[in-house]
């Protein structure tokens, strides 16, 4: 079991035509992902690699039946292909984008209030599920199946936590990058209640970083409402404060958002905070033979 | 992206915020002369430089005629103010705002920010301005007023009001106050803002309120909309010149105090790898984002605004190599090694696809240099390095 995406997910791929589109709608194919469209106005009526191009979201899911949208449109009109994909009956919207303008995701986050579309992202490195579908552009060979489920804000460090959980043998349910931008379609606390829901994911791993306060709110979430065991990582610990550290949601500002705040957040609500990057595979193991 | 106070407030009264009378100057004789300007009577003095707490530092200061102002004026500019914000090293002060002075009955905090638990803009304020603000928030929270503005509404008038009366202003000045708010609202809106703060917003004798103070930070992710006005605002003064350096070559750069410069893919894993740096007993240097493809080019860059920062005494290269295979990055690291004299030792971790072969490729160049294996164990030889070359480098 997973969450979000499985086999069955047909995904189609907004900005297919694009040199990023193209390059990653290929690597989910090659991982086994079932693309059945993709979306570039002006286009409709090409292939890309056999993959019918329309010129609407609507065209595409109305004609195949697509229930997955990987959005790789660039910045400046990201959140409206984001609309789009809402308006057209996406059921999830997975947007890879970095750098929109926060305004612009502050509307799109509005509109999708009253529609059933679920938004992962943006400015991240998407979703897998190890050996049925990656919709996203993480390498697909570091994962392994298995029942750890992973949350993250980055994307790289996303890699580095899946290497050492496949080396030591711990597969993944799914793993899902939620972005690192200050305004986020999905939060930890709406996939640490996926995963609480998913008989195959035993534990969460959630990898957190300095700014906002998602951490401290998934803390409060996970010491009230979750039975299966979370482990925290953040990131930042030695990021000075005032300055966006990448990510543009990376920032320490009026003294809030630290590393420190965040980690005494989650151990004061039971959750295991691993200290040292390079010790996020050994703690999940010692959480789960305990 | 930040701007100067006397920016913000021309902008603010582009949109109908009352603001004080001021002039920018950069010379003492045109402080004397902007305070003739506004009557000759008291002025203030205001230190423009890219920090908060400028009044405690001694960036702000009453002059009670032109020459006066011409003394504080000739003993601001060129002086390092240092304030809670600029860290010990302070801030050259090159432009200072003279206003007209005023009789302030009352002060009170204002500001406009998008609330990340909310995911929308949000009003706050607080009859307790002047103050830190964060320090209100922190102690007595019940003394900010919060509504919180529909993106596509904006804020609306009744919002304005309710929080003017909430504010206890006097009968006449609701009016005024929410007029005030609403106009602050468009110019955030309108400029891709991330915060507007008004601290203080100040009632007068003459039965005024305005904008005494206005700070104004801008979304980077709307440069695009906005490219030729920004052009203009932004103060390359109040930035790291290294920082400018890499912002040319698409390098997330940000100098630290350490002695280990840092290398890495991704920003989270930058993060961490400063992280497990501090853990393994080093200091970095900085945070260095060197991007997905991480080529020769990049990397030859990268070394480059690295290695000017003399406190560096090794460079710790950490890159996870997903999509771009290691060998390939291994190679663009030899390469860079070419282009860029790398005085100091290099350790160098690849993890992801191909790394093995990557590592032998490392080893095989010839080129001085130490593996790591494993992020903790990178971490631990460049610290180890760096302090072996700090001790070589002292005698």
């Amino acid at each position: 079991m997973s969450i979000l995406v499985d086999k069955n997910s047909k995904v189609l791929v907004q900005g297919i035509t694009g040199r990023e589109g193209m390059f990653h709608t290929q690597q989910c194919v090659a991982y086994g992902t079932k693309v059945v469209a993709g979306v570039t106005p002006g286009k409709g009526g090409q292939d890309m690699d056999g993959i019918p191009i329309f010129n609407t979201v609507e065209d595409a899911v109305q004609k195949t039946g697509a229930d997955v949208s990987l959005v790789f449109v660039p910045p400046a009109f990201a959140a409206d292909a984001v609309m789009e994909a809402a308006d057209a009956g996406v059921a999830l919207v997975v947007c890879i984008t970095e750098g929109i303008p926060t305004i612009d995701m502050v509307k799109a986050k509005k509109y999708l209030a009253d529609k059933k579309t679920r938004l992962i992202g943006p400015n991240c490195p998407g979703i897998i599920t190890p050996g049925e579908c990656k919709v996203g552009i993480m390498p697909g060979f570091i994962h392994l199946k298995g029942n750890i489920g992973l949350i993250s804000r980055s994307g790289t460090l996303t890699y580095e936590a899946v290497k050492q959980l496949t080396e030591l043998g711990l597969g993944q349910s799914t793993c899902v990058g939620i972005g690192g931008d200050p305004v986020i379609g999905s939060k930890f606390v709406d996939l640490l209640a996926l995963f609480e829901n998913d008989p195959g994911t035993s534990a969460v791993v959630m990898i957190g970083e300095i700014g906002g306060t998602a951490e401290e709110e998934a803390a409060d979430y996970a010491g009230r409402y979750m039975s299966k065991p979370v482990i925290g990582f953040i990131a930042g610990q030695t990021a000075p404060p005032g300055r966006r550290m990448g990510h543009a949601g990376a920032i320490i500002s009026g003294g809030k958002g630290t590393a420190a705040e965040k980690m005494s957040a989650l151990t004061a609500a039971g959750i295991e905070v691993v200290k040292s990057p390079a010790d996020i595979g050994r703690v999940v193991q010692k959480v789960l033979t305990s | 992206m930040k701007i100067h106070e006397y920016q913000a407030k021309a902008l603010l009264r582009e949109y109908g915020v009352d603001v004080p009378r001021g002039y920018a100057v950069f010379s003492a004789d045109e402080a004397k002369k902007a305070a003739g300007e506004l009557g000759g009577g008291t002025v203030v003095v205001k230190a423009q430089i890219h920090a908060g707490g400028r009044g405690k530092g001694g960036g702000v200061k009453l002059a009670k005629n032109p020459d006066e102002a011409y003394q504080i004026a000739r003993g601001m500019i060129g002086m390092r103010l240092v304030t809670h914000q600029t860290g010990p090293g302070g801030r050259e002060v090159r432009r200072l705002l003279v206003e007209e002075g005023m009789e302030i009955l009352k002060e009170y905090y204002v500001g406009i920010v998008i609330d990340r638990a909310a995911d929308c803009p949000v009003l706050m304020a607080s009859s307790e301005g002047g103050t830190e603000i964060e320090k209100v928030a922190a102690e007595t929270p019940e003394k900010i007023m919060k509504e919180y503005i529909h993106p596509a509404l904006g804020l609306r008038p009744f919002q304005a009001a309710k929080t003017a009366y909430k504010l206890g202003l006097d009968g006449k000045l609701v009016r005024p106050a929410s007029r005030l708010l609403l106009n602050l609202y468009a110019a955030f809106e309108a400029n891709d803002c991330s915060l507007v703060e008004i601290n203080p917003l100040v009632s007068t004798a003459d039965g005024r309120i305005l904008a005494l103070d206005a700070k104004i930070n801008v979304d980077d992710n709307a440069l695009s909309r906005h490219q030729e006005s920004w052009q203009g605002l932004r103060d390359l003064h109040e930035e790291e010149p290294l920082e400018i350096e890499a912002s040319k070559h698409n390098l997330n750069y940000i100098k630290l105090d350490g002695n280990v410069g840092c290398m890495v893919n991704g920003a989270g894993l930058a993060m961490a790898t400063m992280d497990i740096i501090k853990l393994s007993g080093g200091q970095p240097a900085n945070f260095l984002d060197v991007g997905g493809g991480a080529n020769a080019e990049g990397v030859a860059n990268a070394f480059r605004i690295i290695l000017s920062d003399p406190n560096v005494r090794a460079v710790l290269i950490n890159i996870f190599g997903g999509i771009v295979r290691c060998d390939r990055i291994a190679n663009g690291i030899i390469e860079a090694t070419k282009l860029v004299d790398v005085r100091v030792p290099l350790v160098v971790r690849l993890e992801g696809t191909n790394a093995l072969e990557a590592s032998k490729i490392l080893e095989k160049s010839g080129i001085d240099m130490i593996i790591g294996h494993g992020l903790a164990d990178a971490a631990q030889k460049a610290v180890a390095a760096a302090g072996r070359n700090d001790v070589n480098s002292r005698r």
